[in-house]
């Protein structure tokens, strides 16, 4: 019964030859780019670094949620629609109920998740691709974002958030940044550049690590707990790989989905619930075509689209490219509509290239 | 005492009797091979014995206690697995993470429990060398052979001691050489002292690995005797009503 066909494959290769392999040749790619044409342009002094590292982060937030969801196999293009419902949901409870900012915040994000539960029950229920039923959720989202803001307050940005959740517990979360006086310690001993004048002479350029980022490192890291050291993370490759057979052996692949549909729901409300505490106003256009961005995101990471591939690791690099590269054309001065020309042509040079790794990792032919 | 045994069992689906007045015994590590034109009533015999669905009239006893069982995962908790004929392999995973789909080894770290890859992956190869198959535990199984995939779902039956397996076609869409290795499987968990019944339209492999060969035809069993005692040419007749009974 021997093959005497196989081939013995080398640890080496193997270590190689991952699903990330793709990403992180672009992340390299990027960044030798962008270090020749805008080296010298700030892009990499500490108020750069920031500058692209909380573009990246906000794509990582949401980034991590749809590539969970695309490994289980499913998609949810309603992300986009969700964090502007969130945001403008928050700032009518809190601006214009007079809500207690925590209260407003667990309101919302029960809301969206249940949505996101609807979505995922939807999708099983019908057995309709969730292709279809979240392109209805996009719309329908959208259109009562832009319905319900008008109605309580006959705009469609509605401000005065941050002068509303000024101290609470729970919105100071989402929004400001941690580690303040290590960064002034950095300013003082030199470490780190400070202003020379005005109202914040003395003070560091970076004043601390943007909540933003934190949560963004928080749901990568327990995005890939998630998904490469638990059971629940081998039922979702499992559901995104044959979910017929999946059940078969007793996997609850429909619990799978639907848990993974509210995960991708919770993060578009932590993305909106930053975005709000940033801006301190909640506006009904808010993420427009992010759910294509996170998509683009997890695909240049090296998911499959149908789902059964991929990785978070991976997903997070896509998601620093893109911030990289958004942010990297604005320092070295290009013609900002220049952007998705620049983004375009990464996505089909990742896909190719992740097409080709992945199948030296499976032998799919 | 019997493993397994049915007791006038049959099936209504509405107007339409599947399955009628069927008794069969099945010994401890006894090959039976259950053989039948389409529509005869095997996968709905399968079926019943399975959990898939509970049989209109009869009873079934197994390790001499009467069972009822209502869903699949009853009857796998008695002992008895099903290699189902499109083998519900997900392609996407590696041999070891099919083996223990559904039922994976975990390791405790404080209050975490954290998949145990190495151990699922020394199990799963322990389990091909015991069935004498060169699958490797971490290869993904969209590029196995049928023959190969046949161990890695046969391999699962093994992880839980099963005392009964079902097999649905196993040797149906796959290569001569492929053919030989599963048989070659069939034989190594009767070695272990695993039951199995074998479905199949293939004479060759009834009568090369099992002890006793079964006939359906229009949901009745027309025959029941040692292969050694039969013929393919005898149950090709019986199959086809050529000849009666036997």
């Amino acid at each position: 019964m021997t093959d005497e066909r196989l081939k013995p494959v080398s640890s080496l290769r193997r270590a190689m030859i991952r699903p990330e392999l793709g990403a992180i040749c672009g992340v390299i790619l990027v960044f030798a780019f962008f270090l020749m044409v805008a080296g010298d342009s700030g892009m990499f002094a500490p108020a750069g670094f920031q500058n692209w590292l909380v573009v990246s982060a906000q794509f990582a937030i949401i980034a991590v949620g749809a590539c969970l969801l695309m490994i289980a196999g499913e998609f949810d293009l309603s992300v986009g629609s969700m964090i502007g419902f969130a945001g403008v949901i928050t700032a009518i409870l809190t601006v214009q109920w007079g809500w207690p900012a925590w209260l407003a915040i667990l309101v919302t994000f029960a809301i969206c998740v249940g949505l996101g539960a609807i979505n995922g029950l939807l999708v099983i229920r019908t057995g309709l691709p969730s292709f279809i039923v979240t392109l209805a959720f996009l719309y329908i989202l959208r259109g009562l974002t832009i319905w319900l803001s008008i109605l309580t307050t006959r705009q469609t940005i509605i401000g005065g958030v941050r002068e509303a959740a000024e101290g609470d517990w729970l919105a100071a979360l989402f929004g400001g940044v941690i580690f303040k006086g290590f960064f002034r310690w950095l300013g003082e001993i030199g470490l780190l550049e400070t202003f020379a004048r005005g109202a914040r002479a003395g003070q560091p350029v970076v004043e601390g690590v943007p909540m933003l980022i934190v949560w963004a490192l928080g749901l990568i890291i327990f995005g890939h707990w998630l998904l490469s050291r638990t059971r629940f993370g081998n039922w979702i490759f499992a559901s995104g790989g044959d979910a017929q057979a999946a059940r078969y052996v007793g996997v609850p692949v429909n619990r799978v989905k639907v848990l993974m549909f509210m995960f991708t729901a919770f993060c578009a409300t932590v993305f909106a619930m930053c975005q709000v505490m940033e801006f301190g106003s909640a506006a009904a256009d808010r993420g427009l075509l992010k759910e294509f961005e996170a998509i683009i995101c997890v695909v240049i990471g090296g998911a499959l689209l149908t789902g059964g591939y991929g990785s978070v690791i991976g997903a997070a690099l896509g998601a620093l490219i893109f911030g990289v590269v958004q942010q990297g054309l604005f320092f070295a001065g290009a013609e900002s509509s220049l952007f998705r020309v620049f983004l375009g042509t990464i996505l089909i040079l990742a896909v190719i290239m992740n097409t080709y790794i992945r199948r030296l990792i499976t032998g799919e032919r | 005492m019997a493993l397994l045994e049915l007791r006038g069992v049959g099936k209504d689906f509405g107007a339409i009797r599947a399955l009628s007045d069927v008794d069969l015994t099945i010994e401890p590590g006894e090959a039976v091979g259950l053989m039948g034109d389409n529509g005869a009533g095997k996968s709905t015999l399968v079926k019943i014995i399975a959990g898939n669905f509970a049989p209109t009239h009869g009873s079934i006893a197994f390790d001499g206690q009467p069972v009822h069982f209502t869903r699949p995962v009853d009857a796998r908790n008695v002992g008895i697995e099903v290699v189902y004929q499109d083998l519900a392999l997900a392609d996407n995973l590696t041999a070891a993470a099919n083996v223990f789909l559904g039922r994976e080894l975990r390791r405790r770290i404080g209050p975490f429990r954290f998949l145990d890859h190495r151990a699922m992956n020394r199990r799963a190869s322990e389990l091909f060398a015991e069935l004498k198959s060169e699958t490797r535990a971490s290869d993904v199984v969209r590029a196995m052979s049928g023959g190969q995939r046949q161990a890695v779902a046969i391999a699962r039956t093994r992880l839980s001691d099963a005392k009964l397996v079902l097999m649905d076609e196993p040797t149906a869409a796959i290569s001569v050489r492929q053919v030989a290795e599963v048989l070659d499987l069939i034989r190594r968990l009767k070695d272990h002292g695993v039951a199995v019944i074998l479905i199949s339209h293939r004479m060759p492999d009834v009568f090369s690995v099992c002890d006793r060969v079964v006939v359906l035809r229009r949901g009745r069993k027309v025959a029941d005797k040692p292969v050694a005692a039969s013929s393919p040419e005898e149950v090709t007749a019986l199959i086809t009503g050529a000849k009666e009974a036997a």
